[in-house]
């Protein structure tokens, strides 16, 4: 896999991406609860079946510098198309999780299908981004409690 | 020489049963839960993910009950396990500068943009022994209070401002960010071994083995003057370019330390006097080893700074050949094998060279 230039995406990639990093952070149990809310259970075939490999997790010397290997993860992927509409879905997730990548494939196919994708965003995406960052509120608010404000002593040796 | 045996085979079952009563301890306390070592004891987690080489939490809990703890012997299971999995991509390299910070301190700077936050440390701890956990009851600490965030979302990384005055080296891609970096995965390690190269078998490398080698550094053998820019804790998105979409896409967060560690350089015919750089990134709150291997990184670079080759820690082929804990208690732990045929082998030349030394000694005697 090559490393891209950071290019502003387009607006509808950029929107993917968005949803396709939410549905990766979303917990199985709410993509389970929204499927099993969907007026019609859509029907699907696997283009690939939920398969659990690993992804080679880089860093940069110095946060900035040349690229190296700092370990693996835990991943697992799906892609799916959707018998209705043919849309196409893809879904990579962190851990082994099989069920999720799937789920999340399903979803992220719905979500390019008019149809679906406004209903989706009010019911599962928007609210699940909103989780996110709540989470990600209160981890931050929590450290800002331990802020500190360092002083150096006057020695008084002049 | 070990030389297969065979044999033993009822001998071995049974051992491994009792191994698993010994694991599993007294029946009359409750066993424990994945969740509960995924939950409880996070910085074994972290370390077992480091060494192991495979972010995974739930896996690494595993790895800590079936091991017993051992936590060695945890990070030759999940080694195991990883060989297993086909590698289904690459990530984007993580973007240390947009994490949600979780720790940060700095030993140069009091005031620096984006603050100081001490977040979960032993630090300031008085290292006494907290009775109170060994009571049944452990839901009663008082609760962290609730701050109030600053504006500045991203937090620079120290090193970086020092860099705007040209006071440091600067940490930038060579060659156009096109060298693909060594993977020891794939590619035995080989000397002279470059940065990337050395940087992933740090990673990897065993806590205890670094922190010896940093320390000998402080010590006098091969210093640097280190000073700890930054140290900082948090969650970083992981992104990856699958080929079928050909656009970046985040697959979840991880959490990671990482240090940067400052060093002095009196310069050279080519460069001006101007700060050095080591570099420490582990999976998880790994601070130690972050600082460790920050420290090591550095005194490797000692050949490509021009300095004096004095010491261990600044030998590559030493360090690297050595820091991998599942190499070296293989190697190790081999000589509990049977080698009987081989200790046979030098029982008989043993024996034959006393018996040679005795007749010297007889006819010396007689002289």
């Amino acid at each position: 896999m090559t490393e891209t230039t950071p290019t502003a995406p387009l607006p509808e990639v950029a929107r993917r991406q968005r949803w396709m990093g939410i549905l990766a952070r979303t917990p199985l149990a709410r993509l389970e609860e929204t499927f099993a809310a969907l007026p019609e259970a859509p029907a699907f075939t696997h283009l690939r079946r939920p398969e659990i490999g690993s992804a080679l997790v880089r860093g940069r010397a110095g946060g900035s510098g040349e690229r190296f290997n700092l370990g693996e993860m835990t991943v697992t992927r799906c892609s799916v198309r959707l018998s209705a509409s043919g849309a196409i879905g893809h879904a990579y997730v962190a851990g082994r999780a099989r069920r999720h990548a799937e789920l999340a494939a399903v979803f992220d196919a719905l979500l390019q299908t008019p149809g679906h994708h406004d209903r989706l965003c009010a019911a599962l995406t928007d609210p699940a981004a909103e989780a996110i960052a709540a989470a990600r509120a209160e981890t931050v608010a929590r450290t800002a409690a331990t802020r500190v404000d360092f002083f150096t002593m006057v020695r008084g040796e002049d | 020489m070990y030389v297969a045996v065979k044999g033993g085979e009822r001998a071995i079952d049974n051992a491994h049963r009792l191994l698993a009563e010994e694991r599993r301890g007294d029946r009359a306390v409750p066993a424990l839960s994945l969740t509960q070592i995924k939950e409880q004891m996070t910085l074994a987690v972290d370390r077992v993910m480091t060494e192991g080489s495979l972010y995974d939490r739930d896996l690494a809990a595993l790895a800590i009950k079936q091991a017993r703890g051992d936590l060695v012997e945890a990070i030759f299971l999940l080694r195991a396990y990883r060989t297993t999995l086909p590698r289904l991509a690459v990530s984007e390299p993580v973007d240390t500068a947009r994490m949600t910070i979780r720790r940060r301190v700095s030993a140069t700077f009091k005031d620096l943009p984006g603050g100081q936050v001490l977040g979960p440390t032993f630090d300031y701890t008085h290292r006494l022994m907290d009775f109170k956990l060994a009571a049944e009851a452990d839901d009663d600490a008082e609760p962290c209070e609730r701050g109030e965030p600053r504006q500045d979302e991203t937090v620079p990384r120290v090193a970086d401002l020092l860099g705007e005055e040209g006071l440091i080296e600067p940490e930038v891609p060579r060659d156009g960010d096109t060298a693909e970096p060594g993977d020891i995965t794939r590619e035995p390690l080989e000397f002279p071994a470059d940065r990337s190269t050395r940087l992933q078998s740090l990673a990897r490398g065993d806590e205890g083995y670094l922190l010896g080698l940093a320390y000998s550094t402080q010590r006098g053998y091969g210093r640097n003057h280190p000073f700890a820019g930054e140290i900082r804790m948090g969650d970083v998105a992981v992104e990856i370019v699958p080929e079928e979409l050909g656009f970046a896409v985040e697959i979840g967060d991880i959490t990671v330390t990482e240090c940067q560690m400052i060093n002095q350089f009196k310069g050279s015919k080519a460069a001006p006097p101007q700060f050095t750089r080591g570099y420490g990134l582990t999976f998880g709150q790994g601070e130690r080893k972050a600082m460790a291997m920050a420290l090591v990184d550095r005194s490797l670079r000692a050949e490509e700074l021009g300095e004096d080759l004095t010491a261990p820690a600044q030998d590559a082929e030493f360090v690297l050949s050595h820091c991998d804990n599942v190499e070296a208690s293989g190697f190790v732990q081999h000589l509990k094998l049977p080698h009987y045929v081989d200790f046979q082998g030098e029982l008989v030349t043993v024996r034959a060279l006393r018996r040679e030394h005795e007749r010297k000694e007889a006819t010396d005697a007689a002289e």
